[in-house]
């Protein structure tokens, strides 16, 4: 300690430095009472979960893995016996939406079947869709409510429903810093709610509001929860990551119809296949008065709503 | 200065700067009763939003006030506003190396350790806003998966930490050879000086470009976001810079620190007329063109439907900016006389800059959202917890930083 006599702090170092000790002590004892909240967060989380790769670096043995260890953390966490599949597109089929403005009457009903189907949080009320009640004569959203109550539908309004769009050009998957949303062959953009980091950055840019965040653990009675699920679909998500519609791929990319469409009481929804020259959709869309939300913006939806 | 004491030292690098990083830490832990209270105050205030972010983390993000309407809030409004005081420090930089003006070559490092605190709060408050910060890793290149060149946020990961290891090279190697007592050989820091000035320029560009990009903000969507950004950092940071060297005097007596201060007092002179130029043009475009495209200007300066949790803040900032201005234009701000005054205007000036690029800029891009629905935003408790703690762990970053070369700015190098 003596060789080095231009150092001002040689002189009382044993006692200023066993000052400075005690004190970085209790400094770093202090720290580590501030964070132990994290050590319950850590607690939840496995390591296999911390470890898992993007859902497309996934071999077919460790995608099994993985699904096998939702079912089981799905079973523990709510009580609910689940099988959760691994959909895939089916060649040759590109999913679009449309959306009858003449006929839709604003009862909501998508709305909380989307709810459902889904595995939403049940205190927050989530859902993938947005009814807006709009003037007559008006495509300025800036004129509408979402939040409109009583008995539907009222005179002199339309009612817009807004979902994911399934955008061609899909602002919200550039954005993403991990890649983890894509776009899928059939049209559909989905998110692996393993690898998002929450940054929600798609969020802030998908001009529809058609992404969530899941603020926090999603609260479903084990007697509510949807069984059927897909990995990229309507599992239920982990707190602190964004999801989205997905057209309902576990039950789209299985040959049925979303939720949402099924609820529909009015006959406002269509939904198909574009690629097939001989659907309804087809058909609509090649004789109807077509529109598309936010047309400028060059997002190029996969979902267009038409009057009669 | 000289070849022969390098090449006898050459090995002996890896050993001596760490020893060099030990001692500075040392010494910087030494100080008045003071100092140490303030460093005890800063700590407490760490601990605070450490222990406040902990809490986030395990119970999730439900703990802020922020919604999937507005789904950005305090965090990222404080991230911006750091940025751009990280890139203000470059105006020391740019007299000194560029104007080759000697007395703000001897301080200029003090601008460096500024931005090497704010790029270190800047990370801190993105880590904080992170939904899932134990995936983390799924942002580094190779290991992750980068979305690069694609996302502006994988430009904004880059351009921020190449612009602290910038800044972390140059502050190492000039103090290290102070503490070798040797001359620095420019060839290992000029270049490096030269690209953090471009470097400066790019965290706030970037940065801008994050928010500018998205066709469905309206509020963003303008090409003077990245000049406007770059016009209030270089009034914040200098601001900034502008009192901490009154202090630096005043507690250290350090001399050569008027003429820098006069310095920086001119540059905010323009930059601040500059800045409020901007503000006003895009006013003008928002407010005389009219239609939706000005909802979010509306209401921020006048609310919109009744609501109007933002109009206190923003005619504030307004007021505070356009005072701020006024003083500066006066020339006897710089009469050593009127040195509290131009305290309170550097102030008037970090503040309003803070209040424009945070309540001003971040949350009225998401209202009226994009279903042009108008949920406000407070921040919760929380969020300010975690705030305060960052802001804490900054100045205490700055704090130690600066004692650390408190040797080097009392014997200014000879040229």
């Amino acid at each position: 300690m003596t060789d080095k006599p231009s150092l001002p702090i040689v002189e009382n170092f044993s006692r200023r430095a066993a000052v400075k000790g005690g004190f970085a002590t209790l400094g770093a004892a202090a720290f580590v009472a501030a964070v132990s909240p994290l050590r319950q967060a850590a607690s939840d989380k496995s390591a296999a979960e911390f470890m898992q790769q993007h859902y497309t670096e996934l071999s077919p043995e460790q995608k099994a893995d993985v699904i096998a260890r939702l079912e089981a953390e799905t079973k523990q966490n709510y009580g609910a016996e689940v099988t959760i599949g691994d959909d895939r597109p089916i060649p040759g089929t590109k999913f679009v939406y449309a959306i009858n403005l003449s006929v839709c009457n604003g009862n909501g009903n998508c709305v909380e079947a989307c709810h459902k189907e889904n595995n939403h949080d049940r205190s927050t009320n989530q859902s993938y869709i947005r009814v807006l009640e709009m003037p007559m004569g008006t495509m300025d959203m800036e004129q509408g409510t979402t939040t409109y109550t009583g008995a539907v539908p009222k005179d002199g309004k339309f009612y817009l429903p807004v979902q994911c769009q399934q955008c061609d050009e899909p602002p919200c998957v550039d954005v993403c810093p991990v890649k983890a949303t894509w776009k899928e062959e059939d049209g559909i953009v989905v998110v692996d709610y393993n690898w998002c980091i929450g940054c929600r950055y798609c969020e802030a840019a998908c001009p529809y509001h058609a992404r969530r965040f899941n603020w926090k653990k999603p609260e479903v009675p084990a007697e509510e929860v949807n069984p059927d699920q897909s990995y990229l679909s309507n599992r239920i998500r982990p707190v602190g990551v964004v999801e989205k519609c997905t057209y309902c791929l576990h039950r789209t990319r299985r040959g049925k119809l979303p939720a949402c469409l099924e609820a529909c009481p009015t006959g406002a929804r269509v939904f198909g296949n574009i690629l097939d020259k001989d659907s309804n959709l087809r058909w609509i869309l090649e004789n109807k008065r077509v529109y598309i939300l936010k047309e400028e913006l060059g997002t190029k939806p996969a979902f267009f709503y038409y009057f009669d | 200065m000289s070849s022969i004491t390098a090449s006898a030292d050459e090995k002996s690098h890896i050993t001596s700067y760490p020893k060099f990083i030990g001692r500075s830490l040392w010494l910087a832990t030494e100080g008045s009763f003071a100092f140490y209270a303030w460093m005890t105050m800063l700590t407490a205030l760490f601990l605070v939003g450490a222990n406040a972010w902990a809490n986030q983390v395990a119970g999730g993000m439900i703990g802020t006030n922020m919604t999937d309407q507005v789904s950005w809030g305090l965090y990222i409004a404080n991230f911006t506003f750091m940025v751009g005081l990280a890139a203000g420090g470059v105006m020391m930089v740019i007299p000194a190396y560029l104007y080759h003006d000697r007395k703000m070559h001897d301080v200029v490092i003090i601008g460096e350790l500024l931005a090497i605190a704010a790029i270190v709060m800047c990370l801190m408050f993105v880590v904080a806003d992170l939904g899932r910060p134990d995936r983390f890793w799924h942002m580094m290149p190779i290991i992750g998966k980068f979305n690069f060149p694609i996302s502006m946020l994988t430009w904004d990961v880059i351009v921020l930490n190449g612009y602290l290891i910038l800044n972390l090279h140059i502050c190492g190697y000039l103090l290290y050879m102070r503490f070798l007592g040797r001359q620095p050989n420019p060839t290992w820091y000029i270049p490096f000086v030269m690209l953090s000035i471009v470097w400066a320029i790019s965290i706030h560009t970037v940065t801008a470009f994050l928010y500018c990009g998205l066709g469905g903000r309206p509020f963003w969507n303008t090409a003077l976001l990245a000049p406007r950004f770059l016009a209030s950092a270089f009034v914040s940071g200098p601001a900034f810079i502008i009192v901490a060297m009154v202090l630096i005097k005043r507690l250290t007596g350090i001399g050569g620190l008027d003429q820098p201060i006069e310095t920086l007092t001119k540059i905010i002179r323009v930059t601040i007329l500059v800045n409020l130029l901007m503000v006003a043009s895009e006013l003008f475009t928002e407010f005389y063109t009219g239609g939706a495209h000005v909802s979010a200007a509306k209401y921020l300066f006048f609310g919109l439907h009744g609501k109007t949790a933002l109009v206190p803040w923003t005619w504030t900032a307004i007021g505070l900016n356009v005072t701020a201005a006024l003083l500066f234009l006066w020339p006897g701000l710089l009469r050593f006389r009127w040195r509290p005054l131009l305290v309170a205007a550097c102030c008037m000036a970090f503040v309003g800059a803070w209040i424009e690029k945070g309540m001003g800029l971040i949350i009225p891009g998401f209202i009226p959202s994009t279903l042009h629905e108008i949920v406000e935003y407070v921040p919760s408790q929380l969020e300010w917890k975690v705030t305060v703690g960052i802001w804490a762990f900054g100045l205490m970053v700055f704090t130690i930083a600066i004692k650390t070369a408190l040797p080097t700015l009392k014997q200014p190098a000879k040229h």
